[in-house]
């Protein structure tokens, strides 16, 4: 397919802007722009067909079933984007008068509650960007609060799983931290005895998901909340995998201090192929005066952005945060209201049905029922047939579905890791479950069929060796010849290199 | 629940098929000391008809830029989106697809962000961009992160003429990166090179941003001449909306192009979500952060694309990744190579005439002493309006116009200054209404 | 096209999968071949530079595939004399000959009596059996 700058044409164009019959500004000579930009020059019909093809090349969770294990791939309801587009939301300039955006606090204020109870915490900031910023944004109350109480120099280190999500680790790298890593045991729980012999008064805390990215609930998490706490640390959690829990456990009861939650998993935030998302955080009474500036709080009737925070460890993102993600999962929560543990409970339903009918074709690692999500291994068939959870992925694409998650958490060779999420019928259900075996069966007959596969989607398996090694990360225009421009009726240049991987 | 496609006989198959009696006996492995015993005290539930009328209700009672003439900036800006890039963004393939990490499913998106990556370097006239940072003041960060690494040094400079939000949340991150911030004034309403080049010596990296937050131009090249000198790399914060006609920073030795992509093709949304972008000279690129699409074939010689360079991010590098960012923009980014399409290089140029051409027609029309007198400015200027500029601003929104952002918030000694901020959308007859109504609250 | 598994028996290894080739007061260094089957196709070397000093047991570089990354550790601690240009230009030279053009770097060496702490081929497949 063509990029938009090869269907680019000198003289087109799509946009119209009001013009005004005023002098125009000259911009002194050594500021202004000598070259124009190779913006594309396209018309509204084509710039339409192209993005429309574009959208055709690519799989949403609207075109089908998409089980990626830790980012709930649940349904994005229509009526979000309905309300998002008010243009009392669209149309309101972050800058503009308190009084002149009460409805926009009131939202934000009300979501702030819903958040804290079902936390089970005290405080919420939406400042964060997303999850991993959260995360960060956690780290940096952390090291406040030690901070004011006169123990920054000793609490140097912030402990994780072993199973833990990458964003955690960069997170605590992020922030200054050290990082510390705790085993997990047959039972997929932390290992205990491996937990208190690293957990001392250097500990600043522990990050953790809880049930953990093998879709288990640590059935110990009483006892590991109880170990950080008699030294002093604090519990930072992971709202990765929320959408198991709500309303059903809360974080704050389990022992948790600081918790982020991922608008863009539990509350329905569309993926968007990347972003945005919402990575509000929720704290304990104690850690409320670190919380990043403004608050939004309510005074009365009314609401208001509160600037003084002294104590506040400043600002992570512009403004109070991603409002329009904020209407969406507002509106999202509302749909359930008091009885969100529906959400949760089906959740878990859907992955333990699944679960139950693939233990016996797949290397199952922890043989207890899961939560949300579960992760089977591709062992077997790699070792019996040399097909790797890899092909088993790309085999899944002509099937018509999205792939698993695949190769975490990292403690789990050729892991599968499977979260299915609450809205799925159970008829899509057994379809995967077929395909999937299905699979599990050519792994013995027809490998080479597996190890070949996608032959259903708009490309074969693509090399990222050669995109690693060679870098094109923009169209090159007359100046490079791209790896291989799109054989068109215009024929297109023949560069040798193009052919063959 | 209409979210939910389980039916009863559904869930009774299910669970026998598991081999439990009830959904209850599935969360048997949480203690019994950490379930939650009662419903959530939370809003009760709404029907859809009951959402959209209780989200209207809270929505009408904002005052958007439908309701209110505005001249409000500041880094947000009302700008037109084309009823394109709403048509695009509905695309449920687009909408509610993941980040695309298995590129066979996700060629439209990868695509589409390698058009946005191409989009950012021609305008900022770098050599590589990234898939989108979360907006203008994180990527800020981002930037002091990279010349951290990239020069072993551990000081950074901010232009006092950077936005106050970006400022903000640099000396937020500073701490955590170990990295000592440093201000430069500004003089008249811009910054002076030799000033900049003192305050550089041992700096990782320089910030200034053009135009400024005052809507001054700033004297951009020689600001970046001055942080090389110094051995400091010199990143420029731009508005994506100037590079139609001002000098692209790849142009004048900077060597990091940052900004809020807002203005080109998102709404403004109460503040996001929005997009950041981040672009680099290419001996820069294994230090970037984010996600990279790259060209690539696939068995049969095909070409698609796919992201690389991942040996940099979170999800194989863990704690020596270039940054934590795993969620970024990308619909919003999206929606700005939409935009920008829409525009081409003609309409862009035109845009960003038309708003200096507004900009000096209002500043004539006002009357109002300039801040900053002398000084060439993009879409925004600062004008003196004899009192209180929060007053003024109240007594100018009881008439129906907001005139723009009160600067004694962020800068001392001007709490009689109004920035005002004119894009493509305002005509001159609204400039003329607030001429009008300053005519009457100013003095 | 990687090779076939070897270890020769004339270098001598460290248990964190790198190999040292010692002629004289100077030694060759590179990664084996378990190290860059685990990486996969391996994309770029992130070489030191040339008179840095490096030592034993620590990084003096990194190795990149696409699913991953990993330190080069230093079995022997010396000066970079030479960094090995052809492994700059066709990283997947390191999987098709690892312990002869895809050596990585030649080093003068500070301390020679760190040999006898590295592991001779026996010893090193030994560890690798244990993993």
């Amino acid at each position: 397919m063509k990029l938009i700058y090869e269907k680019s044409k000198a003289g087109r164009r799509a946009g119209s802007l009001p013009r005004y019959d005023l002098p125009n500004v000259e911009v002194p000579e050594d500021l202004r722009r000598t070259a124009a930009p190779r913006l594309p020059e396209i018309s509204e019909p084509e710039l339409v067909r192209h993005f429309t093809a574009l959208a055709d090349r690519n799989f949403g969770v609207d075109t089908g079933f998409y089980p990626l294990g830790s980012c709930t791939m649940k349904h994005n309801p229509r009526v979000n984007e309905r309300v998002v587009n008010l243009p009392g939301f669209r149309d309101l300039h972050p800058y503009q008068e308190e009084d002149g955006a009460q409805g926009a606090l009131e939202l934000m204020w009300r979501l702030q509650e819903i958040l804290a109870e079902v936390c089970g915490l005290h405080a919420v900031s939406l400042q964060p960007a997303a999850g991993s910023q959260g995360e960060l944004t956690g780290l940096m109350l952390m090291r406040a609060y030690f901070a004011d109480r006169g123990e920054a120099d000793e609490r140097r280190v912030v402990i994780t799983a072993d199973t833990a999500h990458g964003t955690n680790p960069a997170s605590v790298a992020m922030a200054g931290y050290e990082l510390q890593k705790v085993e997990t045991d047959d039972r997929g729980n932390l290992d205990l005895d491996d937990l208190r012999a690293k957990v001392d008064g250097r500990t600043a805390g522990l990050m953790l998901t809880n049930p953990s990215t093998l879709g288990l609930f640590d059935e110990h998490i009483t006892e590991v909340s109880e170990i950080f706490h008699d030294a002093g640390a604090l519990l930072y959690y992971d709202g990765a995998n929320l959408n198991a829990v709500c309303g059903i456990s809360r974080p704050g009861d389990m022992g948790f201090d600081i918790v982020h939650i991922n608008l863009h998993k539990t509350f329905s935030q569309p993926h968007g192929g990347g972003g945005p998302g919402g990575g509000p955080i929720a704290v304990r009474d104690m850690l409320e005066p670190f919380l990043p500036v403004p608050a939004v709080v309510r005074d009365g009737d009314a609401f208001r952005l509160d600037h003084d925070r002294p104590k506040s460890i400043g600002k992570v993102r512009g403004f109070g945060g991603p409002f329009g993600v904020f209407v969406r999962s507002y509106a999202y929560i509302r749909a359930y209201g008091p009885a969100l543990r529906e959400m949760s409970e089906a959740a878990v339903l859907n992955a333990n049905y699944l679960l139950a009918r693939l233990k016996d074709v797949y290397d199952l690692p922890f043989d207890r029922l899961c939560m949300h999500e579960f992760v089977l291994s591709a062992s077997n068939l790699k070792r019996e047939h040399g097909v790797t959870a890899l092909d088993v992925a790309k085999r899944l694409m002509d099937h018509g579905f999205h792939p698993p998650t695949i190769y975490f958490p990292l403690i789990v060779p050729e892991a599968l890791m499977i979260e299915p999420t609450e809205t799925e019928a159970k008829e899509t259900l057994d379809e995967f479950v077929e395909a999937m075996r299905a699979i599990a069966a050519e792994a013995a007959t027809d490998p080479q069929t597996i190890k070949d596969a996608p032959h259903r989607r708009p490309v074969r398996r693509l090399d990222e060796v050669k995109a690693a090694k060679r870098a094109v990360v923009k169209f090159g225009f007359e100046e490079h010849p791209d790896l291989a421009p799109v054989k068109s009726e215009a024929g297109g240049e023949a560069i040798e290199a193009a052919k063959g991987a | 629940m209409s979210h939910l496609s389980l039916t009863d006989a559904d869930r009774e198959a299910m669970l026998a098929a598991v081999g439990v009696a009830s959904v209850e006996e599935l969360f048997r492995d949480i203690p019994e000391g950490v379930r939650f015993g009662r419903d959530l005290d939370i809003d009760p539930a709404l029907s859809e008809p009951e959402i959209v009328a209780h989200l209207t209700e809270l929505a009408e009672r904002n005052v958007d830029t439908g309701k209110e003439l505005s001249f409000l900036g500041g880094g947000i800006y009302d700008h037109y989106v084309p009823a394109v890039v709403d048509a695009v963004l509905a695309r449920g393939e687009f909408l509610t697809a993941y980040t695309p990490y298995q590129p066979e499913m996700s060629q439209g998106v990868l695509q589409a962000i390698f058009e946005y990556q191409t989009a950012i370097c021609e305008l900022t006239g770098m050599d590589v961009s990234n898939a989108s940072g979360y907006d203008g003041t994180t990527v800020a960060a981002d930037a002091c992160f990279v010349a951290k690494h990239a020069t072993g040094r551990s000081k950074v400079v901010l232009c006092e003429t950077v936005h106050p939000q970006v400022r903000q949340v640099v000396k937020t991150y500073a701490p955590g990166f170990g990295l000592e911030v440093v201000e430069v004034a500004h003089d008249g309403g811009v910054t002076d090179p030799d000033e900049l080049g003192k305050a550089s010596a041992d700096a990782a990296c320089v910030i200034f941003q053009q135009p400024n937050f005052f809507g001054c131009l700033e004297p951009a090249p020689d600001l970046a001449s001055a942080a090389n000198e110094a051995g400091a790399l010199p990143v420029a914060h731009v508005d994506l909306v100037s590079l139609g006609v001002l000098e692209p920073p790849g142009a004048y030795g900077c060597a990091l192009a940052i900004g809020e992509g807002q203005g080109a093709g998102n709404f403004q949304s109460y503040g996001g979500p929005h997009y950041g972008f981040l672009a680099a000279r290419s001996d820069l690129v294994r230090r970037m952060p984010g996600r990279i699409v790259g060209e690539t074939t696939d068995l049969e010689g095909e070409r698609g694309y796919v992201l690389t360079l991942q040996t940099r991010e979170q999800h194989i590098r863990r704690e020596k990744a270039t940054s934590n960012i795993t969620t970024n923009q990308t619909l919003l980014a999206l929606a700005g190579l939409v935009h920008l399409s829409w525009l081409g290089p003609q309409g862009l140029r035109e845009q960003g005439e038309t708003c200096m051409a507004l900009g000096e027609y209002a500043k004539e029309r006002l009357g109002l002493p300039l801040v900053f007198p002398d000084r060439t400015t993009f879409k925004e200027f600062a004008v003196h309006v004899g009192r209180s500029a929060t007053d003024v601003i109240r007594d100018a929104r009881a008439q129906g116009v907001h005139p723009g952002y009160a600067l004694g918030r962020d800068y001392p000694g001007l709490d009689d200054a109004v920035l005002v901020a004119v894009t493509e959308k305002r005509t001159p007859e609204d400039i003329d209404r607030l001429a009008e109504v300053l005519g009457e609250v100013a003095r | 096209m990687a090779a076939e598994e070897s270890y020769p028996e004339e270098l001598r290894y460290h248990a964190e999968h790198d190999w040292a080739r010692v002629d004289g007061d100077e030694a060759t260094l590179g990664i084996t071949w378990f190290a860059q089957n685990a990486l996969g196709d391996i994309v770029h070397f992130e070489a030191p530079e040339q008179g840095i000093a490096i030592a034993n047991g620590e990084s003096y570089g990194e190795v990149e595939s696409v699913k991953a990354v990993s330190d080069v550790i230093a079995p022997l601690s010396g000066e970079i004399v030479e960094v090995n240009a052809k492994v700059i230009e066709e990283p997947e030279t390191i999987n098709e000959d690892p312990y002869g053009n895809g050596w990585l770097v030649r080093v003068r060496l500070s301390d020679p009596g760190e040999l006898d702490d590295l592991l001779d081929a026996a010893a090193y497949r030994k560890l690798l059996e244990s993993l």
